[in-house]
């Protein structure tokens, strides 16, 4: 049989490629111009957008503001100013690489330093303790957002929007709307003020609050680039279903992420109390925007897997140069705002067309 | 329950050790139907492929023996020994690999990063057991090592985004990460679907070198002249289960096709059991 035989050995129509282009799936060289090799430079490289954008505001602010805005003092400063949305954005980044997004995430901050205050202050718990119980009660509050993500298939957006408001309403609930007072802190529990305090190093100024905010990003570098759990994040966030298949427990993966956010948000709540210097309920109510605006301009995708753990760092620290640097010239509030606005659009139009990087 | 029944011997040549058997697979998915009593044979050391119409249920079944779903009833056993996936995972952990159509990659990870997704190595010593530092040095060695195997290392840069290799180089990652880890049987659903010419013969060429090592694969295809090319015995699925299973040496393509739709009825020796 003629079907048969023919079955045994190439088939006829592939007869055509004998003396073909031995090359295998090479493209023609078309020249490549400045522009392809910086889109290809920034796809290879995602975190040089923001440092470039960084070092740009730095210089510009520090020719249109003077000398006090390159002074060691003001840097220093500005890192005091982001660190708190700094943590958060570091926990909002591990939430949006798996292509969700976590509203509750300042809320969930404030509730848990209501908890460590009221635990501490006005109910004599030993200050670790409340501590303790304060990352417990973070650490329980992601899970909650994770279980409703994985468990009960609602889009993060839905369900932390819910939480926000859940956990704003049980902070209120908890404080009776009443701030505790510094002096209360200090005269009882004053480790929750632990990084308020600073050192110097020459002219600068650095807060534990910056410093621990620093080591955060640092450990999750780590652990989102040099473990398997950090690839999981990365390959859930990409696509579910072919991580899912690839043998990767994404359910799992998602609830551990939600987890892992909340416990960020607590030990920011720690840093909170030594930022601000009191517990106060009605504190950070935009730290969430601020924390997704921060991830935003870092770099990291809304749409998941990628991005570097680093780019919320420095678009923090962008945010806070451009705030710093108009207030120093002089120029109005509301402009600050203006600015923070067209950076976020620009950052995603840079990331939809770094995106589109022809192979 | 057919368990107890001895294994189908449809096939005089087929007298080798079965590795992949499944027996009485149902499958519903609400009121419709996708599996109806289905059986399977794999052969060692053989390729399988499986044809059907679109709807027979070859995905489905597949599915069953990947772990990707549960049957509702039936038997699958492995090396004659019963068998239960809850997931993919638990598949892979028993030997058996898949090569999905949509291949599983994570585009924005590394060639790397991919072949050892699920099962990255850890550096040894302190910073492995303590630190969970992954072996990032073994695992690119091992993912060349592997890509160089199958002929594929055309490919410059192990650390490149999979989403930067063209689709028949992304067909390769994918077998090569079934090759290396698969010890029982590899599974592949449509290798040749999305390729051009020069890129499928490369698959089928990939599909010998497996086959060669002693690996009995599975091959789910639409393509009638890659089917007669690389398989030794042909699965035909209709209706939500086994039609026949036939010799592709001794029946011609329209003759499956004709099977397979329902054109024609197979001849008694080649019904399944």
């Amino acid at each position: 049989m003629s079907d048969a035989d023919a079955a045994r050995r190439k088939q006829d129509f592939e007869n055509g490629l004998n003396g073909s282009d031995a090359q295998v799936a090479s493209f023609e060289g078309h020249e490549k111009t400045f522009v392809d090799r910086l889109q290809h430079f920034l796809h290879a490289n995602p975190t040089m957008v923001p440092i470039i954008v960084l070092l740009l505001s730095v210089a510009a602010f520090g020719v249109i503001a003077g000398g006090n805005f390159f002074s060691a003092f003001n840097l220093s400063l500005i890192m005091q100013q982001v660190s708190i949305i700094g943590i958060l954005a570091a926990a909002q980044s591990l939430v949006i690489l798996t292509a969700g997004i976590d509203l509750s995430v300042g809320a969930s901050m404030v509730l848990v330093s209501v908890i460590m205050g009221n635990l501490a202050v006005n109910m004599g718990v030993p200050t670790p303790l409340a501590i303790g119980i304060g990352f417990i009660c973070g650490t329980l509050a992601g899970m909650l957002n994770g279980f409703f993500v994985t468990r009960v298939k609602l889009p993060p957006f839905i369900v932390t929007l819910g939480t926000w408001n859940i956990f704003f309403a049980l902070n209120l609930w908890l404080s009776g709307a009443q701030s505790i007072r510094s002096q209360d802190i200090d005269a009882t529990a004053p480790l929750l003020k632990f990084f308020g305090e600073s050192v110097r190093i020459g002219g600068a100024q650095f807060t534990f609050g910056s410093i621990l905010m620093v080591l955060i990003f640092a450990v999750l570098w780590y652990v989102l680039n040099r473990t398997a759990w950090g690839r999981h994040v990365y390959a859930v966030g990409d696509d579910k279903e072919a991580a899912e298949l690839s043998g990767i427990r994404t359910d799992r993966t998602l609830v551990q992420v939600y987890a892992a956010a909340g416990l960020v948000c607590a030990i920011g709540a720690w840093a909170a109390i030594g930022r601000v210097g009191s517990v106060s309920p009605q504190s950070f109510q935009e730290a969430n925007l601020q924390s997704i605006t921060a991830v935003v301009i870092g770099g990291i995708s809304l749409f998941g897997g990628r991005g570097s753990i680093i780019g919320p760092l420095v678009g923090a620290l962008i945010v806070g140069v451009f705030n710093s640097g108009l207030r120093l010239a002089g120029v109005d509030v509301l402009w600050q705002v203006f600015a923070i606005g067209w950076l976020t659009i620009i950052a995603v139009a840079m990331d939809q067309w770094i995106r589109k990087v022809s192979a | 329950m057919t368990h107890s029944q001895p294994l189908a011997q449809p096939l005089a040549q087929s007298s080798a050790q079965a590795v992949l058997t499944a027996r009485g697979l149902v499958k519903h998915y609400g009121r419709v139907v996708a599996l109806n009593h289905a059986d399977f044979d794999l052969y060692a050391g053989e390729v399988l492929a499986v044809i059907g119409d679109n709807g027979a249920g070859k995905t489905t079944l597949i599915k069953a023996i990947s772990g990707a779903i549960r049957p509702d009833e039936g038997e699958i056993r492995l090396d004659g020994k019963p068998v239960s996936f809850r997931s993919p995972l638990e598949a892979r952990e028993h030997g058996i690999e898949t090569v999905y159509q949509t291949l599983a990659l994570s585009p924005a990870l590394s060639i790397a990063d991919n072949m050892f997704l699920g099962r990255e190595l850890r550096k040894p010593g302190f910073m492995g057991r303590w630190f969970r530092a992954l072996d990032r040095e073994a695992m690119e060695r091992q993912a060349r090592q592997k890509l160089s195997d199958l002929g594929l290392m055309t490919i410059q840069n192990i650390g490149q985004a999979v989403e930067t290799l063209s689709g028949g180089q992304r067909q390769g990652v994918a077998v090569a990460r079934a090759a290396a880890f698969g010890s029982k049987v590899i599974v592949m659903d449509e290798p040749t679907a999305a390729l051009g010419v020069k890129e499928s013969r490369r698959v089928l060429e990939l599909i010998q070198d497996v086959k060669a090592r002693g690996m009995p694969i599975v091959l789910i295809s639409h393509n009638m002249p890659h089917v007669f090319e690389v398989a030794d015995r042909i699965h035909v699925h209709r209706l939500g289960r086994r039609l026949c299973v036939i010799d592709p040496k001794e029946y011609t393509m329209s003759d499956a096709v004709a099977f397979m739709t329902g054109a024609k009825e197979p001849p008694a020796e080649a019904m399944a059991a």
